[in-house]
């Protein structure tokens, strides 16, 4: 019997199969289509998950808005494709997505051997444990002898392995398809610990039915840059994906915002105008407008914004800025300055 | 004016295109050459695109290290093994479920079956009920009824149902004694096999012996005693040369014995139950196409129902009943891929899964995955088709 994802991967295999080499013309081939063809998980809050109303929203989301608003003008106008953690390097190497923002760990086997490249990070994150609150356990090094629900296909699986190795402990894998499904284990007792990166662990708490239930331990065990992921072989939607991350960066740092981008267009400041194309085109060498940068921070906001809409503090998840704060308030996030 | 060919003269041949056989030779060359040659384009565009985008290929992943656990193995497995290993693992793991898959479905399609057909009005409309409920649920659907409805609500690990204070039953699954043997131990199975010979070498001679003279013992209790006899009074004779390593609640959960998974109870129950619906219709239809004299003449001898059965309708019965039954085993062994909705760590699961996303090696992987379920489905056919031979009524 075959289910979905099998027909992703028979569909992709066929498209390997019989066409022919690389289209690399994906900037005219979304231009023409009219919308970017965005692949996102399949539902995490905070991430990538549709609203009450079926809207698409999250942090990963406005990764393929930002893109939509810089290549077409419209942040609206983006096919969204819900891919399981099997599924996604297939659909971004058959040309199904072209862009692939969903929580996605930089790895050299993905970055090298897979045919893709990861256009930046846009979230720092780490593996972490979730316990009930029950067992009592405050710390990953009591975790001997557990069972650890892991979703698949994710660096977690490996990442997990080699922490309880190294720590000469033992533990039974329980592999789910889903996050959905994964929760599920947990809460119907199946494993004692839940792992993910711990954004994901903040979103998937909140999911259970008493949240309180659970805790989530202190320790991080791995460096899980997440960011959005595209074909190798096309430069210039490589650039389009990566400054449109930078540019709502750039935005924050520089104190533009959605509310002010349209007082800001009449700034004094050269980085602010060279950013929102007042002070040349920077978006000629991309093949797009020089407002690009204008229309990413006028509908989707910088990266502050963005943030705290979907997982800071402005969102029921109320993940700290921490790592992910700009270089210049004591986090990684830098983008390389327009010019 | 026409000529028809077989009015030429003798020792004149026909043109070869005048003649069927070299034809056919031709146009089959021509379709083989076709094939081949579509099959060299596809194999070979595939590695233009694959290099082309950047993508590595070929079988060299095998030997790397695979870095992630898997819940349930059959033989030794870490996560410093390699991918290779992975697809052993996932191999078995399925041979494993479709195995015993097959197995269970056979009892209960072969009960159910003959229980459908049975005089007691209870009993054959019961069977008509396990039929129609099972047979028209989706597969996928009893996988989950059973793992999400049943085991899922079975108690945690700290208030687990115990049988005998041996036994444990929680929603981490089920926790069996395991026997540990010591020395001594392998005289046991020595003697098995030899009450199995012996019953063996008892049952020709007494068929042998019946058919000359008309006299029989009852053979059958005679082997059964002593297959399960002769190795017991071994294992008391040698001291009882087993011990039982008895599962225990330590930290988290039971340790020591033996865990069955909640996945494979799941997928096994689903599997056995689903597919033994059909196997039980097939045997109903191979036990009613034998012509009811046959079934009137046995009794008439004043045979007992269940030797009319075993004797007369049974044997005939197979003829018709093996070959269809052959395609639910093939279903069956190819269903258990639905074990990764659930996260039973079978082929599809673990290799096909798990370690095609780590490598990303989508086309190996799959063409392996697929390679293998072709050869157990092909040996599967391969040795029913041997049995059905071998069961097939010989005509004199």
């Amino acid at each position: 019997m075959l289910n979905k994802k099998h027909w992703v991967l028979l569909a992709s295999a066929g498209a390997i199969t019989l066409t022919g080499a690389a289209n690399a013309a994906t900037l005219e081939d979304t231009v023409e289509r009219g919308a970017v063809q965005c692949g996102v998980s399949d539902g995490l809050p905070g991430f990538s998950a549709p609203d009450g109303d079926g809207n698409w929203q999250g942090l990963d989301v406005d990764v393929c808005r930002a893109v939509a608003a810089a290549v077409l003008g419209d942040a609206d106008a983006v096919n969204y494709i819900s891919l399981n953690a099997v599924e996604r390097f297939t659909a971004l190497q058959s040309g199904e997505v072209d862009v692939l923002s969903r929580n996605t760990t930089w790895t050299t086997t993905r970055d090298t051997t897979l045919g893709l490249n990861f256009a930046g990070v846009n979230f720092y994150d780490g593996i972490g444990f979730m316990v009930s609150r029950d067992l009592g356990i405050s710390g990953a090094d009591e975790l001997d002898g557990a069972a650890i629900c892991i979703q698949t296909g994710t660096t977690t699986e490996l990442n997990v392995a080699d922490y309880f190795r190294a720590n000469d402990m033992e533990f039974d894998p329980i592999v789910f398809d889903t996050s959905e499904q994964t929760v599920g284990g947990f809460q119907a007792g199946r494993c004692d610990v839940l792992t993910s990166d711990t954004s994901q662990l903040a979103a998937l708490r909140i999911q259970l039915d008493d949240p309180n239930g659970a805790v989530i331990l202190p320790d991080i065990i791995s460096k899980e840059p997440l960011g959005p992921v595209v074909r190798q072989g096309d430069d210039t939607w490589f650039n389009i994906v990566k400054w449109s991350l930078f540019a709502m960066l750039n935005a924050e740092e520089y104190g533009v915002t959605s509310e002010n981008v349209d007082e800001m267009t009449s700034s004094e400041n050269p980085d602010i105008a060279r950013l929102l194309g007042q002070d040349g085109n920077y978006g000629e060498g991309m093949g797009l407008e020089a407002d690009w940068a204008y229309n990413i921070i006028s509908q989707v906001g910088n990266y502050a914004e963005s943030f705290d809409r979907n997982v800071g503090m402005g969102s029921p998840l109320e993940i700290e800025r921490g790592a992910n704060a700009l270089w210049n308030q004591g986090g990684f996030q830098y983008a390389p300055p327009i010019r | 004016m026409s000529v028809r060919p077989n009015a030429r003269p003798a020792g004149h041949k026909p043109p070869f295109w005048r003649d069927r056989a070299k034809r056919a030779l031709v146009f089959q060359l021509l379709l083989t050459a076709a094939v081949a040659v579509f099959l060299f384009y596809i194999v070979g565009n595939v590695q233009d695109n694959l290099s082309a985008r950047g993508i590595t290929t070929g079988f060299g992943f095998l030997n790397n290290t695979a870095g992630f656990g898997i819940v349930q193995s059959l033989i030794d497995y870490s996560s410093q093994d390699t991918y290779g290993r992975t697809f052993l693992v996932g191999l078995l793991n399925t041979l494993l479920v479709g195995g015993l898959g097959v197995i269970a479905a056979t009892l209960i399609g072969f009960i159910v079956g003959i229980a459908r057909l049975s005089p007691n009005w209870l009993l054959a409309r019961l069977a008509t009920a396990y039929i129609e409920t099972f047979r028209n649920i989706p597969l996928l659907l009893q996988i989950f009824f059973w793992y999400f409805a049943v085991l899922r609500t079975l108690p945690s690990a700290r208030d687990s149902m115990a049988f005998g204070e041996v036994i444990f039953l929680n929603v981490r699954g089920l926790y069996l004694p395991e026997p540990l043997f010591e020395s001594g131990f392998g005289l046991i199975p020595a003697a098995f096999i030899v009450a199995i010979v012996a019953s063996i070498a008892l049952c020709v001679w007494n068929k042998r012996r019946q058919e000359a003279t008309g006299k029989r013992i009852p053979a059958g209790w005679i082997s059964l005693a002593l297959i399960m006899g002769l190795p017991l009074l071994i294992t008391v004779a040698t001291g009882v040369p087993i011990t039982w390593d008895v599962p225990e609640l330590r930290g988290f959960n039971f340790r020591g014995g033996f865990t069955v998974i909640p996945e494979f109870l799941a997928l096994w129950m689903a599997l056995s139950i689903y597919t033994a619906a059909f196997i039980a219709e097939i045997v109903r239809s191979g036990i009613q196409a034998i012509s009811h004299g046959q079934t009137e003449a046995a009794q008439a001898l004043s045979l007992p129902r269940n030797l009319v059965l075993r004797l007369v309708v049974i044997p005939q019965a197979l003829r018709v009943i093996i070959p269809p039954l052959t395609s639910q085993y093939l279903n069956l062994i190819k269903n258990s891929s639905l074990a990764t909705a659930i996260g039973y760590p079978d082929l599809v699961s673990v290799f096909a899964g798990t370690t095609l996303n780590q490598t990303g090696q989508a086309i190996e992987v799959i063409a392996m995955t697929m390679a293998v379920y072709l050869t157990i489905s092909l040996l599967v056919s391969m040795f029913m088709n041997w049995f059905n031979a071998r069961v097939a009524l010989v005509e004199r």
